[in-house]
């Protein structure tokens, strides 16, 4: 019973948790937003006390049932190994191992150190929602898109508004990298041992191990019911059950209950370990060194990535469609900024790149195509704004609302404009104005902030046509005029990240 | 006994039955044996091959058919007009197809030009007329010289002996300079394009090079037949070319001009720039000048008008299409040769050859009907943009008459939202914004206009095309933001 209801919910979190990333019209982040607030690592990162606080208190509790009913990554590596099951034909096997507690801790250490530190960046490799984000964000939504954009070419054959299309493109190429290797990487080792992963490398595992090894309720053997068939073991993917000893390992327990539901002899249940010490014995093993069962899949995974990514990017180049009748129009070019752009209410680029776990949230739910992640090293897979294919809009704060991790604090509409995350430069030699002969002025017909006045190019004629001038005290740096400007493929007015943002 | 009476009797009843049954639709079908059987099958009947509707040219005697195929929207291979899809050819046995269908119902006026269909227009009427003898049918085509390269003398000739071969004939029955009245560009020595005025245009293009005095002379050499004009945009050029006219400095067999009910009285209201065309015709008219008539569909936006506006026409007449309304008012003048239509399908043909084969004229109790729907249309405030594209392409990649067609679209369907309260407000703004960018790639919608006005020369409604196109953007904006 206990099982069901975990498989249950784990597979609804999981749901909810993708879909998040897959739905660009906005809708599951208004009311299934919390799911990803509710996620430790980017809760700690973001301060979110209460979430942490309870977080913990349930872990203390229950042990993790977070890494089996709220974990994405955890519930991803259940169904692989889930679906190697049924492949292999056998339902139990697994088999005890012992706690690789230097590793677990060691790793967990580095982590802690790399991120007060400041090196987030480097930290989130591992980090398991945003690993699983990436996964959702790179991998599985420009199929979720595909797929869209066929029901709506149905729909627009139908008259109807039920679909509408949406672009899909390649965003970065370290993310899909990253998000093909961790995948192939986890995997692997979901695939041969169940949650290798969660109790060797996985931080936020590490510290819930930790509690969880003084966790109120939690799977004990009775001793006497035991039949010693260790059937329990055979199923436990976490490899925690000693049942030779009696012993369940509960800092790598991840409260399954795959064991309770397997035990034929009723012998194992989840108890109170307050009220019922004397009848069984659960005690954390001590430690030997063992030798690591270490798996090289790292080099295979990283060639198989690099084979799909290419395939990837083959199909994205065909990206065209020929309209006769109408001039072509260049795509726009990204400029060199001296300074990211970075999204409103990150404060600072010290301040985001501290919390960004970079698990593409909020790239996923950009409806501006705006948001993308870095490729940069220093703020690898962080997202930042660029406005090739749009611009920060005015009424949108979607990246605001949906951040888990406090890296995009929340902001309104009206907060939005006038905080300055940049400002507008303009570039003389591309203005088609003066290249074109011509009357022009559509940035200063968009600037949301009237930042942008037009004078005469030439000061001795006030007939000759009108140039943008930029007042730099109203610009917010959204980009419309870099976006709408027809100068191609390079605009003649470009935004200039600020490392830290002010009110205007 | 009765199990063998009742086989009998039934069969007899059915004898009766089927008998009654053929006697009622023979009296049914009377007048056309086919007809009762062919309600079923089509909507648009069949039109009679032998009623179509003649007006004789005061000049030559000629009889013209009052339907003139206008071959300006060819059909391409794969669906669509030519004009859509430059790219893809021509469906040249499409073309004979509804060729052959139009000579057969009585249609002799075949009108193209140089610049139709990017130039395919008249090679493509070439070859489905040559099928005929010379004497079955009349050709109109114009002197088409747009752009400033070809304004000499020496191009204006090669553009009209061009048009004699690719139409396979040696003399052009009717030969029209092209858009009067329209301005235009043209660099300068610099480069920099200088903006010449209506007459000034009419001058570099046929007055200064002597093109007009040298298609006077094909006339007396017979190669043509008709000379005339067709007219587009500033006033002050129909009125001088009709005073070289009175003054005998150039004769004018015929013009041709933009009517229907809309342009009658409501051409100047819709825009100050246009005229209406109750004062052409009736100039026209004054001095027995016969008229061709152009856009008796405003592009087709006579045949797809707005929900209501469908209503209220079907209410009075739901035999017949909307379009037929306005083919019967621009037909019904006295003055008028031949109306001339862009047909892509074969059911735009059957239903023109259905109004006009006989035509009925409009009764002043229906001109009056026209004229409260004329009053309609202009009250919903759309653009006034007939997509004839000449506007295109916009250097910017702006497409112009798509974000028009699709700003009328909306107005006509109802799904302009005037104000968040609205209680279809989030109905209406989906279907503008999604149906927008359907219809629309981004980077072409309007917001990317930069003002330039280039497209403005072009247009022949003259729409102040940049003005327009920011009114879309803003309209857009506001429904982006909720700011309604």
């Amino acid at each position: 019973m206990l099982r069901k209801i975990r498989t249950a919910a784990a597979v609804l979190a999981i749901t909810l948790v993708t879909l998040l990333f897959l739905d660009f019209t906005g809708t599951m982040t208004r009311w299934f937003g919390f799911m990803a607030k509710v996620q430790f690592l980017p809760a700690v990162l973001a301060f979110n006390t209460a979430v942490v606080v309870g977080l913990l208190l349930v872990t203390l509790l229950f042990g993790r049932i977070y890494c089996s009913v709220i974990c994405p990554l955890g519930i991803l590596q259940d169904t692989v190994s889930w679906i190697s099951a049924k492949r292999k034909g056998k339902k139990a096997r697994f088999s005890y191992s012992q706690e690789k507690r230097n590793l677990r801790y060691g790793v967990l250490l580095v982590f802690v150190l790399l991120v007060v530190a400041g090196f987030t960046q480097i930290a989130l490799f591992i980090a398991p929602y945003s690993a699983f984000g990436r996964i959702a964000e790179s991998l599985l939504a420009p199929i979720w898109a595909f797929g869209n954009n066929v029901l709506a070419g149905i729909a627009e054959h139908f008259n109807s508004y039920a679909f509408y299309e949406t672009s899909v493109w390649a965003k970065s190429l370290i993310v899909p990298v990253t998000a093909i290797v961790t995948l192939a990487t986890v995997g692997v080792l979901a695939w041969k041992n169940g949650r290798t992963w969660c109790n060797t490398i996985c931080p936020v595992g590490t510290v819930l191990g930790f509690v969880s090894q003084y966790a109120i309720f939690r799977p004990v053997i009775d001793e006497k019911a035991c039949k010693n068939c260790g059937l329990c073991a055979r199923k436990c993917k976490a490899s925690a059950i000693d049942f030779k000893n009696g012993k369940v390992d509960t800092s790598r327990c991840v409260a399954c209950f795959d064991c309770i539901d397997a035990c034929n002899a009723k012998a194992i249940s989840f108890k109170n370990r307050l009220t019922q010490q004397k009848q069984g014995k659960t005690v954390n093993n001590a430690q030997q060194a063992v030798k690591d069962e270490t798996v090289d899949t790292s080099r295979r995974s990283f060639l198989i990535g690099t084979g799909l990514l290419a395939a990837g990017l083959a199909k994205a180049q065909k990206d065209k469609k020929v309209d006769g009748g109408l001039a072509t129009i260049l795509n726009k070019k990204v400029p060199v900024r001296e300074t990211p752009i970075l999204p409103a209410g990150s404060f600072s680029a010290k301040h985001f790149a501290q919390h960004c776990t970079g698990c593409q949230l909020c790239v996923a739910n950009c409806p501006n195509g705006v948001l993308r992640p870095s490729s940069d090293l220093g703020t690898l897979m962080q997202p930042h704004l660029e406005y090739d294919r749009g611009y920060c809009r005015p009424e949108c704060t979607k990246c605001s609302e949906v951040c888990p991790a406090g890296a995009i604090k929340p902001i309104t509409p009206a907060e939005k404009s006038s905080i300055q995350i940049g400002h507008a430069v303009w570039v003389k030699k591309n203005c088609i104005v003066l290249t074109d002969n011509v009357e022009c002025g559509n940035c200063a017909r968009h600037c949301p902030n009237g930042a942008i006045q037009m004078v005469p190019s030439d000061p001795a004629n006030p007939e000759s046509h009108k140039i943008p001038a930029i007042n730099t005290e109203r610009c917010i740096g959204c980009g419309a005029c870099e976006n709408l400007c027809p100068s191609r493929p390079f605009s003649a007015i470009y935004v200039e990240g600020h490392e830290v943002h002010k009110e205007i | 006994m009765s199990e063998k009476e009742n086989p009998i009797n039934r069969r007899e009843f059915l004898k009766t039955a089927g008998a009654a049954a053929v006697a009622t639709s023979a009296v049914l079908s009377a007048c056309n044996s086919n007809e009762q059987q062919q309600s079923y099958k089509t909507t648009i009947p069949e039109p009679p091959t032998d009623k179509m509707t003649y007006r004789t040219n005061p000049k030559t005697g000629d009889k013209i058919s009052l339907l003139g195929f206008g071959m300006m929207r060819l059909p391409i291979e794969g669906g669509g007009s030519g004009r859509e899809n430059p790219d893809s050819p021509i469906d040249q046995d499409m073309v004979n197809k509804q060729v052959d269908y139009a000579i057969g119902h009585g249609v002799n006026l075949f009108d193209t030009s140089p610049a139709y269909c990017q130039g395919r227009s008249e090679k493509s009427t070439g070859i489905a007329l040559h099928r005929y003898p010379r004497d079955k049918y009349f050709v109109s085509t114009k002197l088409s010289n747009f752009n400033p390269a070809t304004w000499s003398l020496e191009s204006g000739k090669e553009m009209f002996n061009n048009s004699l071969k690719e139409l396979q004939i040696d003399y052009v029955d009717f030969l029209l300079l092209h858009a009067i009245g329209g301005t235009s560009e043209r660099p300068n020595a610099q480069g920099i394009n200088e903006q010449l005025d209506s007459k000034q245009t009419l001058y570099a293009r046929y007055i200064d090079n002597g093109l007009l005095d040298w298609l006077v002379g094909q006339q007396k050499q017979g190669k043509i037949k008709n000379l005339g004009f067709s007219y587009h945009g500033d006033i002050k050029m129909f009125d001088l070319l009709l005073q070289w006219h009175d003054e005998g400095k150039y004769h004018w067999d015929f013009v041709l001009i933009e009517l229907n009910y809309l342009d009658w009285k409501h051409a100047s209201e819709i825009n100050p720039r246009n005229t209406n065309a109750e004062y052409l015709y009736t100039e026209l008219e004054k001095r027995g000048i016969p008229s061709l008539i152009m856009e008796p569909l405003l592009g087709g936006r006579l045949a797809k008008v707005p929900d209501f506006i469908f209503k209220k026409m079907k209410s009075r007449d739901p035999e017949h299409s909307i379009a037929s309304w306005a083919m019967r008012y621009a037909g019904s003048p006295k003055g008028v040769l031949s109306v001339l239509s862009g047909m892509t399908y074969l059911e735009n043909v059957k239903d023109n050859i259905n109004t006009y084969a006989p035509l009925k004229p409009v009764s002043e109790e229906e001109k009056q009907f026209l004229e409260e729907v004329a009053d309609d249309i202009v009250g919903l405030n759309t653009i006034p943009c007939n997509d004839c594209k000449y506007c295109m392409p916009c250097p910017y990649g702006i497409d112009i008459p798509a974000i028009f067609v699709h700003y009328n679209k909306c107005i006509n369907e109802g799904n302009m939202a005037q104000s968040s309260q609205h209680p279809e407000y989030e109905k209406q703004r989906r279907a503008f914004l999604v149906g927008y960018d359907r219809s629309v790639p981004r980077l072409r919608q309007a917001s990317h206009c930069v003002g330039c006005h280039q497209c403005e020369w072009h247009c022949p409604q003259k729409i102040k095309i940049a003005e327009e196109l920011q009114k879309v953007d803003k309209y857009v904006e506001a429904l982006k933001q909720g700011k309604l």
